[in-house]
């Protein structure tokens, strides 16, 4: 079957985790990946497994884009670069799939709105946060029942899962989070919440979601569409699970989730990096799926 | 121990650790009098903050009685002569909460982590450095790591920019010679100029000895609460630390008698229930778990019927660091489970 070139762009602990996944893919096919540090252990990994590499930035790349059809990259940078990125890239006629928190184009969590995109000729989606990939489905789950009149995460990664990107701007989590909470969740308002915990072993990723329901919680309801909704998440991260509740405490509902990862690049523990690049690869092959049937074509925009 | 001639500066907790064991239901008229009546006091500096800092209002931690905004702009009119400090934990508050609360009139900010996770501070470190603003680096659970672990996280803080560094005891476990080893540690190896400061919890009754200890290594900021109302059994109480100090010849500029009826005439009477070393607030010094998680774990044990000394040894034991408020429920559901299955 024809593919989808690819590049990758940041070789860091996302980076490094999406390049797994898309070695596996049916759609996408990764040719590049980026850093900017010759001795990184993302891009030695790279090279073994036979993709070309730079570690002049997107600049380094750049030159190689038309050669070698790259229709889509992934940035796994930071939200500070991700602007300047997106616009290289595009100018080389190229898709951008956003796994900062930069959120330059709309959010996107698929199992709540990846169909939304679909036919928009959208050329950069964000993928929010792991922690909004983990949770946003469950706020989402709650508010096609019932109005969630706040919608609180606490998304809770081991200290050896975040990078440093991810700690210099910490904010950025918070607030991309809070915003997609809103926007794709349906809360009428957000919060979000990260704690890092250094314990060791470490510990899986957990997610909480708190949302508070307008008027009483229709708890049967709710319960089956959260049900379904882990479904959804599992045929792209399989462990995805309910932990405890839902708890229906007055117009309270709240879930706890645990987030196991598949041990790509960094163990079991680190669901948030698979949630997150299993996220932004199966957008990435949505859009694949439609370049190669001819529902999207792609040109260069102006720079 | 010899602290005679020794100058420090005395840092009232009540109005922000306090808020954990309010609920975080103190009105602004309570906080207004007791700002006013501290700084009336000669408490150089007075901390007002939800109890887990800017933007801590949520299902997590609890929704406040009033914003932050709220608090620090009722209060701030009413302080002459102290700081006023407010909180800010990066995860939880963002650099917009901490440029209101420089709107408000803080003088100082305290950016508190995890003492193993200094880097995720640097935005809100710089920010409040360029706002011109008295920062602070503090780092949480300090009894988990030793010496050397404390002193490149530090360091980390120093180099973002805070000019006073904390070492702090959340779950009110160390030892007073935890505090010597860490405090000097810490001390010989931070510029001369930057400040060291000292938070202790009352959880094992040593917020005293303890906070003496940390003066003895160096430190010149000491955390306290009237009548000790904060997270846990409290914070060191302040006018006993005050009376203790000046027996010693250390200077704090507090005067003892006007602390102590802030203490008895307007914290007790707040009060819902006693700051005291119960079953609960022991368990926490005794297995270092973070002060703040006695209500929540007395709250589900009366909602699942599991016994909340043994929750919090729980939560010890899986190594959960502050803001880990919702793995309290979360433990109290799974060991309900473990029980009804028996």
């Amino acid at each position: 079957m024809n593919k989808i070139n690819a590049a990758l762009i940041g070789s860091g602990n996302i980076g490094t985790d999406l390049l797994y996944k898309a070695l596996r893919s049916d759609w996408i096919n990764p040719v590049w990946m980026v850093g900017i540090d010759e001795a990184s252990e993302g891009l030695a990994r790279a090279r073994d497994l036979g993709l070309k590499t730079t570690h002049e930035g997107v600049d380094g790349l750049v030159p190689h884009m038309r050669e070698d059809n790259i229709q889509i990259c992934f940035d796994a940078t930071s939200a500070y670069v991700h602007g300047e990125n997106n616009r290289k890239v595009q100018a080389q006629g190229s898709i951008m799939i956003d796994l900062t928190p930069a959120a330059i184009g709309p959010f996107c969590v698929p199992p709540v709105n990846l169909k939304d995109h679909v036919g928009k000729r959208e050329l950069n989606v964000n993928m929010v946060t792991c922690g909004g990939q983990a949770t946003i489905p469950m706020v989402a789950a709650v508010s096609r029942v019932q109005l969630v009149a706040y919608g609180e995460i606490v998304a809770t990664v081991s200290s050896r899962s975040a990078g440093p990107g991810t700690r210099k701007n910490i904010d950025e989590f918070t607030q991309t989070t809070s915003g997609a909470v809103e926007k794709v969740g349906g809360a009428r308002k957000g919060k979000a919440i990260i704690i890092l915990n250094p314990a060791e072993p470490p510990l899986m990723m957990r997610d909480t979601v708190h949302c508070i329901t307008e008027g009483e919680p229709d708890q049967a309801a709710i319960t089956e569409s959260i049900e379904a909704m882990i479904k959804e998440v599992q045929k792209y991260v399989p462990g995805y699970r309910l932990k405890n509740g839902p708890v229906f405490d007055g117009n309270r509902v709240s879930v706890f989730m645990e987030v196991e990862g598949l041990g790509d690049y960094l163990p079991k523990y680190a669901g948030n990096l698979d949630i997150m690049t299993a996220a932004g690869l199966r957008t990435a092959e949505m859009f694949a799926e439609e370049i190669i049937n001819g529902t999207l074509t792609l040109e260069a925009a102006s720079a | 121990m010899n602290l005679s001639g020794k100058e420090i500066i005395i840092h009232d907790m009540s109005l922000r650790d306090g808020m954990h064991a309010k609920r975080h239901q103190i009105t602004l008229d309570q906080m207004v009098a007791v700002a006013s009546a501290l700084d009336e006091a000669g408490v150089p500096m007075i901390e007002v903050t939800h109890g887990d800092g800017l933007a801590g209002a949520s299902v997590n931690y609890g929704f406040p009685a009033h914003t932050d905004e709220e608090y620090l702009r009722a209060v701030r009119p009413h302080v002459k002569n102290a700081k006023i400090s407010a909180l800010l934990l990066p995860g939880i508050g963002t650099v917009p909460e901490l440029e209101m609360a420089a709107d408000c009139g803080v003088d100082t900010i305290r950016v508190a982590t995890h003492c193993t996770e200094a880097d995720v501070s640097e935005q809100h470190i710089t920010k409040s450095r360029e706002l011109g603003l008295d920062t602070v680096g503090f780092l949480m659970m300090s009894h988990m790591v030793g010496p050397e672990k404390l002193i490149e996280q530090a360091k980390l803080m120093e180099g973002y920019g805070a000019n006073c560094i904390y070492v702090t005891d959340s779950a009110g476990y160390m030892l007073p010679e935890d505090v010597t080893v860490r405090l000097g540690a810490v001390r010989d190896a931070l510029q001369p100029e930057t400040e060291l400061g000292f938070h202790g919890h009352h959880n094992l009754s040593l917020g005293v000895i303890n906070s003496l200890a940390a003066v003895e290594a160096g430190a010149n900021r000491i955390d306290g609460s009237a009548a000790g109302m904060g997270a846990g059994a409290g914070n060191t109480p302040l006018e006993v630390f005050v009376a203790v100090a000046e027996r010693m010849g250390v200077e704090t500029g507090v005067d003892l008698f006007k602390l102590m009826d802030v203490a008895e005439d307007l914290i007790v009477p707040m009060l819902d229930q006693p700051i005291r070393v119960d079953r609960d607030a022991l368990t926490l010094g005794y297995a270092g778990v973070y002060s703040s998680f006695l209500l929540f774990a007395k709250r589900a044990q009366q909602r699942y019927g599991v016994s909340s000394r043994d929750v919090l040894v729980e939560l010890g034991k899986r190594g959960m660091v502050g803001g880990q408020e919702d793995m309290i429920e979360d433990v109290a559901m799974e060991m309900a489970k473990a029980q009804g299955a028996n």
